[in-house]
């Protein structure tokens, strides 16, 4: 094992051709100029996903945003050969586009998780290999580490920055290919070491919306792409009460409490569902939120043993980046879709965000959660749930 | 362990050469203004005014005819500003930023459609018609003589953005039939950020950048000095590099040739019209330029595709689309072009690193 240098290969550094996604920003520059500094053969490459004037609406603007040339900047200073590569139009088919229909099936999607499954992994993949690269390299918070049945995906060191979630639907395949330099480090030590290495974006924020909405105005893109989606509709209580009128189902996510302009109940009501073909958003007190079994659809397995069969897999699992792991069993259905049972019933269960299974720190895969979670009967999975817990 | 560089861009720019840098050294000793009546503004006024003789002498006019700009974009911009304008739709951006919509086709090989030309002519007569004297990303040279011609029957001025031609071909400016004709320094060995506009004796334009009364009222603004003088030393040289056409147009029928005979699916286009002997636009149908272009250039090999955004991103040519290529092989073209200092070695560095991307992509 030794004979392997850092990224795993068995050749030195200056024979390992890594090609490094480099957004502008300070972790993928960081990762970059490390791989630099420990002699590797890097290559910069920045994916062009869309028009940043086209989408702020200031059409006079330049096609490239400021991150290109604050990545350009940063391959200039490390001395590699830096490459603007255009996805604009399959980041527009596969994330925009999906993104919007997301919405209007009245989901709440996760771009991010849609663009590492697609542009990222599916396209700048192919750039690298037809670049002769031995691996891509990104600036994502998440570790590959070495198992006995190959590279494993673990959560980050770093628990306020891990990346794992959104990186879910990783094939082994893939990871057999990508290298995540970062994923050891915390971020003030990312930090200091971009200031070391002379990263200038070393000071720069961190980016924090949906990378086309700038604005943070996501609503309106999705209006602009499907206006059905601004259709009004019904605010409706789960009990059928009509509590008042809306400006499209676009503007709801389940669990919201907050905006809902309404009032005078005794408890704080919530988005319990959102009925995109009636336009209605379902209202309700906390206790209607509270979900104990969700379907699965486009699940990806990463453990070492075989994919859940429809007796059951025991695994923690996040149903959003921020939540806190909780215990359940993933029944399989073959074909990519699952069913989950819940030890506990959980609160705001979300379609369209992803569900994402762990064993400990690594990460065992995960899927979409569909819409229609509490209309689903549950009590036959609830019976097996039981028994696969026994 | 770095391959040496093959640099084949010189349709982008061409490498500075000694001569024009001795020239431009030497001005750094100068502090005079060269508006300035005093002796240090004698000295600078005295290289500028031997640079617009040696650029007059590159393109057989009189030294008045030269109006200094700080490149063909500017000049074009100078010529052009007053409009209306037509133009060939495979003009260059800064020729198409001031021209009508509706732009006239070209045929198959990029040659204006003069017929087209003649009938938009007669129906919306412009002021201006602009026609390039050889496209930059094909070579392919146009009829500028006929469509000034057709111009002056309408009483429009005729326009030339000539950047492509001094080194390559003999550019007589009166033989051309042109009224204005735009040139670049760094073309053809001279500094980038200079250029000229050659006018035709007795016609006026109003200065597009104005105050003082630099270049006879027609550009304002301290003169770029050394970037002038530097232009005059590579205009000297440009003059007799017409010897050393021959042989580079040798060195690329020689690529092209190699090109035929191993990568049958390639196409180079305008192969079959006249064309600058420096230029080479090749078509690999299914490998993007993006992918060409960085494999070529992780090998150290430098060429070019399309029209590059300040981003880096290349988009689909329009010379290309115009010329009827679809849009995916237009996404596939790449310009190789040769100059002086252009070597057989250099054609084997873009083979070796080219021939693997096109044998994988017909396999």
């Amino acid at each position: 094992m030794s004979d392997l240098n850092s990224m795993g290969f068995a050749k030195p550094p200056s024979a390992t051709r890594i090609v490094v996604a480099m957004s502008g920003g300070v972790d993928s520059s960081v990762a970059a100029a490390m791989l630099a500094r420990d002699g590797y053969d890097v290559v910069g490459l920045t994916m062009q996903l869309y028009d940043v004037g086209a989408a702020t609406a200031k059409s006079k603007t330049c096609c490239a945003g400021q991150d290109i040339y604050d990545a350009r900047r940063v391959a200039d200073r490390i001395g590699m050969p830096h490459y603007v590569v255009d996805y604009e139009t399959t980041f527009k088919a596969d994330v925009i586009d999906r993104f919007a229909d997301s919405y209007v099936r009245g989901e709440t999607p996760v771009p991010c998780i849609m663009c590492n499954q697609t542009v990222k992994f599916r396209d700048l993949f192919k750039a690298a290999k037809d670049l002769g690269a031995d691996a891509l390299a990104t600036g994502h918070y998440v570790q590959r580490l070495m198992g006995s049945q190959g590279p494993e995906l673990h959560r980050a060191v770093d628990p306020a920055r891990d990346q794992s979630y959104f990186l879910f639907a990783t094939t082994r395949a893939q990871l057999e290919f990508v290298r995540f330099p970062l994923g050891g480090l915390e971020k003030p030590a990312v930090r200091a070491l971009g200031e070391e290495l002379g990263v200038h974006v070393a000071a720069k924020p961190d980016s924090q919306d949906i990378c086309f909405v700038p604005d943070g105005r996501y609503a309106e893109t999705v209006k602009r792409l499907r206006p059905e989606a601004a259709r009004k509709g019904d605010l409706v209580h789960v009990d059928g009460r009509k509590m008042g009128a809306h400006d499209g189902v676009i503007h709801f996510t389940v669990g919201q409490r907050k905006g809902l302009g309404v009032g005078g109940e005794a408890e704080p009501l919530y988005v319990v569902r959102i009925e995109p073909e009636t336009a209605r958003v379902v209202v309700g007190p906390k206790a209607a939120l509270l979900e104990r079994g969700f379907a699965l659809h486009g699940v990806n397995w990463l453990g070492d043993d075989a994919a859940p069969s429809g007796d059951g897999r025991h695994v923690i699992m996040k149903l959003r980046n921020t939540h806190t792991p909780i215990a359940g069993t993933v029944f399989g259905e073959g074909a990519g879709a699952a069913r989950v049972v819940l030890d506990q019933p959980e609160a705001a269960v979300t379609p369209g965000q992803a569900c994402v299974f762990y064993e400990g720190a690594r990460v065992l895969g995960g899927g979409w959660i569909a819409r229609g979670g509490a209309s689903q009967p549950v009590s036959l999975n609830l019976k097996r749930s039981a028994a696969a817990n026994a | 362990m770095t391959a040496p560089v093959a640099y084949l861009d010189y349709n982008a720019s061409a490498p500075l050469l000694p001569e024009a840098a001795a020239a431009m050294t030497a001005t750094f000793a100068l502090a005079g203004n060269p508006s300035s009546v005093h002796r240090a503004g004698r000295a600078a006024r005295a290289v500028i005014e031997d640079a617009r003789e040696a650029v007059a002498a590159l393109v057989k006019v009189t030294p008045a005819q030269v109006v200094f700009t700080s490149g063909a974009t500017e000049a074009n911009g100078l010529a052009l500003a007053a409009g209306p304008v037509t133009a060939a739709a495979v003009e260059h951006p800064s020729v198409l930023a001031w021209a009508e919509a509706a732009t006239i086709p070209v045929d198959a090989d990029g040659i204006v459609d003069l017929p087209a030309l003649e009938n938009r002519l007669r129906e919306f007569p412009p002021a201006v018609v602009a026609l390039m004297l050889a496209n930059n990303e094909t070579g392919v040279l146009q009829p500028v003589t006929d469509a000034a011609g057709l111009a002056h029957g309408v009483g429009a001025r005729l326009h030339c953005d000539a950047v492509q031609g001094p080194g390559r071909v003999l550019v007589n400016f009166q033989a051309l039939g042109a009224d204005t004709m735009s040139l670049s320094a760094h073309k053809f060995g001279g500094p980038k950020g200079v250029g000229a506009l050659i006018l035709r004796p007795g016609l006026e334009l109003s200065a597009l950048v104005k105050g003082g009364g630099q270049e006879r009222r027609r550009r304002a603004g301290t003169e770029n000095l050394a970037g002038i003088a530097g232009f005059g030393a590579a205009a000297k040289i440009a003059v007799t590099a017409l010897d050393n056409a021959h042989r580079i147009a040798a060195l690329r029928d020689v690529l092209e040739a190699r090109i035929a005979d191993q990568v049958p699916q390639a196409r180079v286009l305008g192969q079959g019209v006249a064309r600058l002997g420096n230029t080479s636009c090749i078509v690999l149908p299914g490998v993007p330029a993006e992918t060409q272009l960085m494999r070529l250039d992780l090998a150290n090999v430098q060429v070019s595709a399309g029209s590059a955004c300040s981003s880096g991103k290349i988009a689909a040519s329009h010379v290309l689309t115009a010329m009827g290529a679809s849009e995916a092989d237009a996404k596939c073209a790449i310009r190789v072009s040769f100059g002086p200092g252009s070597t057989v070695a250099d054609i084997d560095a873009f083979f070796s690193a080219w021939l693997p991307l096109a044998l994988t992509a017909a396999a």
